[in-house]
């Protein structure tokens, strides 16, 4: 076993009374793809919030390539490199597709990896933006990348929020419900996409509620409830876990 | 009326797939997108030869132009960054202290104490603004809208700067048409560099904080730093309109943090159309204009005043300038089929 990337030390984050985390731990190694599955509420989105910085929680630590990076301001850990994508997308509107891509490729770690000179108004940067929203699926050419964000269906935008990631040239990316609200054909044409990050060395932490389509992808499985992690492991051993299913399928549940 | 001729837009042939995205073919074309600038710029520059900058319709003219960057600093800050800023009035006031300091006390001539008045007040301003960068909305409006009136309080209580006084004294320009021209040809500069400024890398992420800055964030960008700057570049064109208007007029008080001075930009702004920077400018004038003719109304001034802003809200609410944008576009003209 490498060290490593990512590692959570019984994270806990309680809002009032509420134990929207409590004690989770998990380590992520370079290069995996770990899913987080639970029931609506179960924590999955402030596990997500935790790791980047956008909620403070209550204990615990977060640990990035052994580095404590607990309560790090969020521009500072996308800035070492742990990306996330919103479940629900909050794309910039008011610009075009392609120019949503320019943020973080303006931002001083795409800067710092980039390598693109930036010469010119907008530079190699336009040039860059649209080689990855090509990868995305975006025909080139047409007039989808020219598109105002806000104009884009959800297809789209689900994918503009990866892109937004690509972009940073990222270590981890933290996958809020990238499936959800697609069609099973726009789900089918991003999983290569996920393998092929995967191939180029980026770990993947996937949020999902659409167990079949992750099991395609995830190497390993932790499934939260109520804030507390009930089971981890590969995803038939994680499915077969009478908690699991008693918490997706109430308890007794039988096999779907 | 022969049948082998249709209607064609303007545009058509210059707009290719999106709003942004131009291609050019003819000097016909290129004069199509031109003309709108060239009739402001035009028209700017004409206006002293018009009316003579000594006369009352010149000075209401320079009036304009104050107007006109107040209210582009205003539309800066709100449409792009996303902060409603209620007091125009403490950037305008500082730019007017800050020069009539410089030219006062520390003897700078006029054409070294506005551009460093300009420069070194945007950045205290700057500075003074920054606790309040994390804070959105309404919160953002509420606290600026007490600066300006914090200000003048500290310079009347202190007793500094020549308190309720004000500071007198300070250098004129020498020549009306410097001070006519000069004051034309910045504004003009601040127009058109704030709106390109607008469209480079920087100015776009700028435009992304205001539209959503949790992503933003996450995008590795920190967004307070990003703000800031925004704030500076904001703060330039209200300094300076302070510093001019303090060497037009020979000194500055503590009128100069007077809430109209933070209002009327917004109502300028209003209405000549939020998020284009150039609204401003249409926007003051038709308002400072306004102001004056309707002096003859006597007390019911504001009352017709208020009336005029209202109706223009109502029926206009895109702004003057989007409206005008809008129907310019839609010119049509008779092709071969």
């Amino acid at each position: 076993m490498t060290d490593p990337i990512l590692a959570a030390e019984g994270l806990s984050k309680r809002f009032g009374g509420v134990r929207a985390l409590d004690d989770v731990s998990f380590t992520l190694q370079p290069g995996e793809v770990l899913g987080v599955i639970g029931p609506n509420g179960s924590g999955k989105t402030t596990l997500v919030n935790c790791l980047t910085g956008f909620t403070k929680p209550s204990g615990g630590r977060v640990r990035f390539r052994g580095r404590d990076i607990t309560g790090l301001a969020p521009h500072k850990i996308a800035d070492l490199g742990v990306t996330r994508t919103f479940q629900v997308m909050r794309p910039w509107s008011s610009l075009p597709a392609y120019r949503n891509l320019t943020i973080p490729l303006c931002s001083p770690r795409a800067k710092r990896l980039g390598g693109w000179r930036g010469g010119g108004r907008h530079g190699d940067r336009d040039t860059v933006a649209m080689d990855i929203l090509e990868e995305l699926g975006f025909e080139r050419g047409s007039r989808v990348p020219h598109q105002l964000a806000g104009s884009l269906p959800t297809g789209y935008l689900k994918r503009l929020e990866l892109g937004r990631c690509i972009a940073l040239r990222p270590d981890v990316i933290i996958c809020d419900e990238a499936f959800s609200g697609l069609s099973p054909s726009e789900i089918a044409t991003l999983i290569p996409l996920i393998e092929q990050l995967r191939d180029r060395g980026i770990t993947l932490i996937m949020i999902e509620h659409r167990l079949r389509e992750l099991f395609r992808v995830a190497d390993r499985v932790m499934a939260l409830t109520f804030g507390r992690k009930i089971a981890e492991g590969p995803p038939e051993t994680v499915l077969d876990h009478p908690e699991v299913r008693a918490a997706y399928l109430g308890p007794g549940g039988e096999q779907p | 009326m022969p049948d082998d001729r249709r209607k064609e837009r303007l545009d058509r042939g210059i707009r290719v797939r999106t709003e942004s995205v131009y291609a050019l073919s003819s000097v016909r074309e290129i004069a199509y997108l031109a003309a709108p600038r060239a009739l402001l710029i035009g028209g700017f520059l004409l206006l002293p030869l018009v009316v003579s900058p000594e006369s009352y319709w010149g000075r209401v003219s320079l009036s304009v132009c104050i107007l006109a960057l107040l209210a582009m600093s205003f539309d800066f800050l709100a449409s792009y960054v996303g902060l409603v800023c209620l007091g125009g009035a403490f950037l305008y006031g500082v730019g007017a202290y800050s020069t009539a300091v410089l030219n006062v006390y520390v003897g700078l001539p006029v054409f070294l104490s506005i551009p460093i008045a300009t420069v070194a007040g945007a950045a205290v301003c700057t500075a003074l603004i920054r606790p309040c960068l994390p804070l959105r909305g309404i919160y953002f409006a509420i606290v600026t809208l007490m600066y300006p009136l914090l200000m003048a309080r500290i310079i009347e209580a202190a007793d500094v700067l020549g308190g309720t006084e004000g500071l007198r004294g300070v250098d004129g320009f020498g020549s009306s048409w410097i001070e006519a021209y000069g004051l034309i040809a910045a504004m003009l500069l601040f127009l058109f560099g704030m709106r390109r400024y607008a469209a480079e890398n920087a100015g776009l992420v700028i435009r992304a904080v205001g539209d959503d800055d949790q992503a933003v964030k996450a995008a590795g960008i920190d967004v307070v730093a990003v703000r800031t700057r925004a704030v500076f570049i904001a703060a330039l064109p209200a300094c300076f309109a302070g510093a001019w208007y303090t060497h037009m007029y020979s000194g500055t008080g503590i009128s100069a943090f007077a809430m109209d001075l933070s209002i009327m930009p917004i109502a300028a702004a209003v209405i000549g159309g939020l998020g284009t920077i150039a609204g401003g400018v249409l926007g003051s004038l038709v308002l400072v204009p306004a102001s004056e003719l309707l002096r003859d109304f006597g007390s019911l001034r504001i009352v017709a005043y208020a009336l005029l802003l209202t109706a223009f809200v109502v029926l206009r609410s895109e702004g003057l300038l989007s409206w005008a944008a809008r129907r310019y576009h839609q010119f049509e003209r008779w092709v071969q089929a």
